[in-house]
């Protein structure tokens, strides 16, 4: 009996050992490698870096310049297109929508969402690049608010869903339509969470690459229109980093650096924004 | 809308259509539907294009397509079973790593840690699901890949080389290396989920199999965790889904190689990958199909994968919920 009582404690503390090394492991080896990249990102970012074009290969020097404009674009145009689309339609499902319709968005949202980012690349290739015969800016910026949609879709809905609703019966009883009820009242009251989600949305796309492969592809120099090919910093990265040349190499370790920092950055401030909120209704 | 509009004294057209856009809830309603509409259109149209596109290729091989090994851009003879095997092996594998490793960390965030410890390493563990994919690959390419080579692959030959899972040159690229990178970019969707759905077993449960004089760990192993286990399977459905649609780490260390391979350390392809790098330089129509049947093959493993995925995750939380 005693020895069974042991052998279940021994177990016991061997298996909750385990646990808490498996948690150990995974914890050190993802810190192992973003020190790894800071590290090396760091020793390779300069100021030309930010300023210059890259130069042909071979040369030492140049920088990224093009590609991080080139990402600015990008992600506005995602922007434009993938914010509206995600707030309305989400007010839409939370606000407006019956039964089936709302339904039916939110599983092809939910299944856009899991869409993986090279089929969406395929897709915008069918229909931008196909049709126009270039890779543009445009295609790339596409491709990324397709991957942002759903992102926005679901949590604006989600934030006006947890709305008290209250909130809608004192605006309507106070004969407020119900346009201006979700204007002025219900979005207010949720507008952390939105912008949370929307922060979030940004952050998953900036560092896609595989919806950019074939959309706005690559440039080695500046961009002058949008129905131009368009340099942007995960395509560089990965175009730098599986070529043959050191001071490419060099390069890529810095713009993944450079990127790293954007990503973390949007989603630290994401976070916050959502605390902040959070403190402030309860408060 | 109509009232309104109907009981306003007459007035001008144009101050009639600010009326209407100020309190026009039918407007803000239509203008909301197209939008919501939108995204329902879009994923339609995507499937469709899927379909139009990969036409070609379809019309010529049929079913054929997905168990023909051949590769062959020169004589158009296409079979994507290389590509098949080598995403479902290397997600398989990334799994039989991340699954343990993460379930367990999971356990050891949601039952032991304090709850700072375990609050600060899930915000550090879901930060580190918003990496690029292509920073993973950048840090594959340059750690991973020689440290393999160097080391990994010639020990696992020293000591295993008796499998044939086990044989052949170390080149450091392979679907060993790209299961590795890919277990690395699966662990924070089975730490974080598996956390929350463990986090969502009542406390009695708990109490209860304590009090029956169970261990902390027979507590956690034989009630919590048969509790959570919809939920973990969901988080490890989500997690596969994500590894077989994951492009670009895995096309950076994959080796790039049509054939089909036992050995775990040969160069491969997976069906991202394959895209990816050939998209832009296929020439002609069943070539550039193939490559778009391709992608609709993946679009429909991982449709699947996550439909179920969602389903198991809302069972388990829909029940938590319930009895709290």
């Amino acid at each position: 009996m005693t020895d069974r009582i042991a052998r279940r404690n021994i177990l016991n503390n061997v298996m909750l050992t385990l646990t808490g090394l498996c948690a150990l492991l995974t914890a050190s080896i993802l810190i192992l490698i973003l020190g790894f990249l800071v590290w090396n990102g760091w020793r390779s970012l300069n100021w030309n870096f930010f300023t210059k074009l890259p130069l042909s290969a071979g040369e030492s020097g140049g920088g990224m310049a093009n590609a991080i404009v080139g990402s600015g674009i990008l992600i506005l145009i995602s922007i434009v297109i993938g914010v509206p689309v995600g707030f309305l339609g989400g007010v839409y499902l939370a606000e407006f929508g019956g039964k089936t319709v709302p339904m039916l968005v939110r599983y092809t949202a939910d299944l856009l969402n899991g869409v993986p980012s090279i089929v969406i690349g395929i897709f915008a290739w069918t229909v931008i690049v196909v049709r126009s015969h270039h890779f543009s800016a445009w295609a790339g910026g596409i491709a990324l608010s397709l991957m942002m949609i759903p992102i926005g879709l679901r949590s604006t809905e989600q934030f006006l869903r947890a709305v008290p609703n209250s909130l809608r019966e004192g605006s309507l009883a106070l004969g407020a339509s119900k346009t201006r009820t979700i204007m002025t009242v219900i979005v207010p009251a949720a507008k952390q969470g939105i912008l949370t989600g929307m922060i979030l949305g940004v952050a998953r796309i900036a560092g896609e690459t595989a919806p950019l492969l074939f959309t706005s592809f690559n440039n080695q120099f500046w961009s002058n229109k949008l129905g131009e090919p368009t340099a942007s910093l995960p395509f560089m990265i990965y175009y730098f980093a599986v070529s043959p040349y050191e001071d490419w190499h060099r390069q890529a370790w810095a713009a993944g650096l450079v990127l790293l920092v954007l990503v973390l950055l949007a989603n630290i401030a994401a976070r916050w924004v959502l605390a902040r909120g959070v403190s402030v209704q309860r408060g | 809308m109509g009232t309104a509009v109907i009981a306003a004294p007459p007035q001008s057209r144009a101050r009639k259509l600010v009326k209407l856009w100020r309190d026009g809830d039918q407007v803000a309603h239509l203008v909301t539907f197209l939008f919501a509409a939108s995204v329902f259109l879009v994923t339609v149209v995507l499937v469709y294009e899927l379909w139009i596109h990969s036409g070609p290729s379809r019309a010529k091989f049929g079913f054929s397509f997905l168990w023909k090994t051949t590769w062959d851009p020169v004589a158009l003879q296409f079979g994507a079973l290389p590509f098949i095997y080598g995403t479902v092996l290397t997600s398989f594998l990334a799994l039989l790593i991340s699954v343990p490793l993460g379930v367990g960390a999971a356990i050891f965030l949601a039952e032991l840690a304090g709850p700072r410890t375990s609050n600060s390493c899930t915000f550090l563990v879901e930060l580190l699901a918003a990496v690029p994919s292509v920073i993973y690959g950048l840090l594959a390419i340059f750690t991973l890949v020689p440290l393999l080579r160097q080391y990994g692959e010639p020990f696992l030959k020293r000591t295993l080389g008796f499998l044939p899972l086990f044989q052949g040159p170390a080149y450091g690229v392979g679907y060993l290396t790209a299961a590795l990178i890919l277990s690395i970019m699966t662990f924070p969707f089975i730490i974080s989920i598996s956390r929350e759905s463990l986090l969502a077993v009542p406390r009695e449960q708990r109490e209860a199999a304590l009090a029956l004089g169970a261990t902390k760990w027979e507590s956690t192993w034989q009630v919590v965790v048969p509790y959570a286990r919809l939920g973990i399977i969901g988080s490890v459905f989500l997690a596969l889904a994500r590894a077989l649609g994951e492009t670009m780490a895995v096309t950076m260390v994959i080796g790039n190689d049509t054939a089909i391979h036992t050995s775990l350390l040969a160069p491969g392809y997976t069906i991202a990958a394959i895209i990816a790098n050939e998209f832009t330089e296929a020439t002609g129509d069943v070539y550039l199909s193939s490559l778009i049947e391709l992608g609709l093959v993946l679009f429909g493993l991982t449709m699947v994968l996550n439909a179920s995925a969602q389903l198991l995750i809302l069972a388990t939380t829909r029940r938590g919920s319930k009895q709290e």
